[in-house]
């Protein structure tokens, strides 16, 4: 099974690191993976996307032309990759900032207002792992727990204090995501 | 076994440098391969080893010549404009006989180009990118896994040669991270003793090295020792792959990237019945011949798509192997460019087409 998903937002909302641990942990459950970043002129508040793959075979491209799922955290991101997700796929999109709807009626799209959940956290900075619970919620790829293991493993010591609010981050998404799920 | 880690291309290739014995670094920062000098300007200190950023990659070069003279195991990279600086002293070291191990993470060019994912750099690099009758062993791995084992490769073959080896990656193989398998840390007393090089010559006949000679009978016969060891790479170093190749009857010649693509397109078109397969070179130079032409004498192939990330260059070597036997198409993106499986896949599928 072959799992590939790009994940995209503005430099600094941590697009590139979501799709890190999404990578790693999934390494760390047996499978093949690659992760990618898109790499230019990157600048601050500037696009920037990555794209994982996640497979039991040998991850072939770690390029996808049409991907089983997008993560998209801006409205520049919905606007270039809407087009390209897989029929039957899924976009996760972050309704705090992306005032428009996906038009794509072929793909189960879930809005996920990740800055108001951060901010009722407490930490904008957690607006990612919103996000990334609600992806793992509609498409399992890997459990919530084996991704806080992941975080444990690979942030520094001294941020582990800020764990519980991923944890409770990763699970308000799955919320959102689950609501979704029974609504359509 | 050891631990799978996830590492960056560039990262994952300074540490395979390491392990492998080499413990000197010169390079210049460029964009897509400054996690090189980065990781080793780190690294080289907590082994014992040398790290210089140079002034320019022609100092860098010349500093390989030197430390590689003295015996070390050294390493350079760069990508595609500032590996054309260094081409003048690999040209010196072939010809001097020196070891030392080039990578090179291709852009986008010609000129200043741009930073994305390249192969235009082919040419350069198997058809002699400096002056004079030398040829370098030139390794394209498809992975970070196999990047990090051919870096070992490459400074063995250096050693076993005397003369430089160039690894050729690209922006993507770079940036990007997979799960890798790091070897363990070569014990420097089991490298290879080099009686040649320049210690000090205290208690024994002096060394020299130089790649000047000024009467040509003399160097003529220099030139055919060089020869003869270009020969025996050729006859024992070539190396390549396959992937669902018995029973291809549209056979995709890519290494790299492409050759990543490549294998997801392939899946694609297999699913449709379209019986396509690969043949990815690992060294571009010794070309794989002997692999290559028992595919076309096979009879089973109607077509060879070379793929490149170039407007031709590998494709020369393909109809040369191939030598009219078979047609051979071809499909290149460039300039950064990388093509998509599904683009590659509808390039089969047309091929397909105008088989029937």
């Amino acid at each position: 099974m072959v799992h590939d998903v790009i994940i995209s937002g503005f430099g600094g909302q941590g697009v590139l690191s979501m799709g890190e641990l999404l990578a790693y942990t999934a390494m760390h459950q047996g499978k093949n993976v690659t992760w990618l970043p898109a790499y230019g002129p990157e600048q601050r508040g500037g696009t920037s996307y990555c794209t994982v793959v996640i497979s039991d075979e040998p991850v072939a491209s770690p390029i996808s032309s049409e991907p089983e799922a997008i993560i998209v955290l801006n409205r520049p991101s919905l606007e270039r990759f809407e087009s390209q997700v897989r029929a039957g796929g899924f976009i996760v999109y972050n309704s705090s900032l992306i005032d428009v709807s996906p038009t794509r009626k072929d793909v189960r799209v879930v809005a996920v207002p990740a800055n108001a959940i951060a901010d009722e956290i407490g930490a904008t900075t957690v607006a990612n792992m919103v996000m990334l619970g609600a992806f793992l919620e509609v498409l399992p790829v890997v459990s919530r727990d084996d991704v806080m293991k992941s975080l444990a493993q690979t942030i520094s010591a001294r941020h582990h204090n800020l764990l519980p609010l991923d944890e409770q981050a990763l699970k308000r998404g799955a919320e959102v995501a689950q609501k979704v799920g029974k609504s359509s | 076994m050891a631990e799978r880690m996830l590492m960056k291309g560039n990262e994952a290739l300074a540490e395979a440098a390491i392990r492998a014995g080499c413990r000197f670094y010169a390079g210049y920062p460029i964009t897509p391969q400054s996690e090189v000098p980065e990781y080793m300007s780190r690294r080289m200190p907590e082994v014992g080893g040398v790290f210089i950023q140079a002034e320019s990659e022609v100092a860098t070069v010349n500093m390989l010549y030197g430390a590689g003279g003295a015996g070390a195991r050294v390493m350079t990279s760069s990508s595609s404009p500032g590996i054309s600086l260094m081409q003048e002293g690999i040209s010196y070291m072939a010809g001097a006989e020196v070891p030392g191990v080039f990578v090179n993470m291709m852009r986008g060019g010609p000129g200043l180009g741009d930073i994305s994912p390249s192969q235009g750099d082919y040419f350069q690099a198997t058809k002699g990118g400096g002056h004079g009758d030398y040829r370098l062993i030139v390794l394209a791995p498809g992975s970070i896994q196999e990047m990090v084992e051919l870096m070992q490769d490459a400074f063995d073959l250096a050693d076993k040669y005397r003369n430089p080896v160039m690894v050729v990656g690209d922006g993507m193989l770079g940036q990007m991270m997979e799960p890798v398998t790091m070897p363990p840390m070569r014990d420097l007393s089991t490298l290879p003793a080099k009686p040649w090089a320049t210690t000090g010559a205290a208690g024994r006949k002096k060394n020299i090295i130089n790649s000047l000679e000024l009467d040509p009978y003399v160097l003529e016969k220099h030139v055919q020792s060089l020869k003869a060891k270009f020969d025996q790479m050729q006859a024992t170093e070539q190396r390549h792959d396959t992937y669902l190749i018995d029973d291809a009857e549209i056979v995709v010649v890519a290494y790299g990237t492409v050759s990543r693509v490549a294998r997801s397109a392939i899946d694609a078109v297999r699913g449709e019945g379209i019986k396509a397969g690969l043949f990815r070179p690992i060294t571009l130079w010794p070309w794989p011949e002997v692999a290559l032409a028992r595919v076309v004498e096979s009879g089973r192939v109607k077509a060879f798509l070379v793929a490149e990330m170039s407007t031709g260059q590998m494709i020369e070597d393909v109809r040369l192997t191939v030598s009219g036997r078979v047609p051979v198409h071809f499909y290149g993106r460039y300039a950064g460019v990388v093509p998509t499986p599904k683009e590659l896949a509808g390039v089969i599928q047309n091929l397909q087409a105008q088989l029937k």
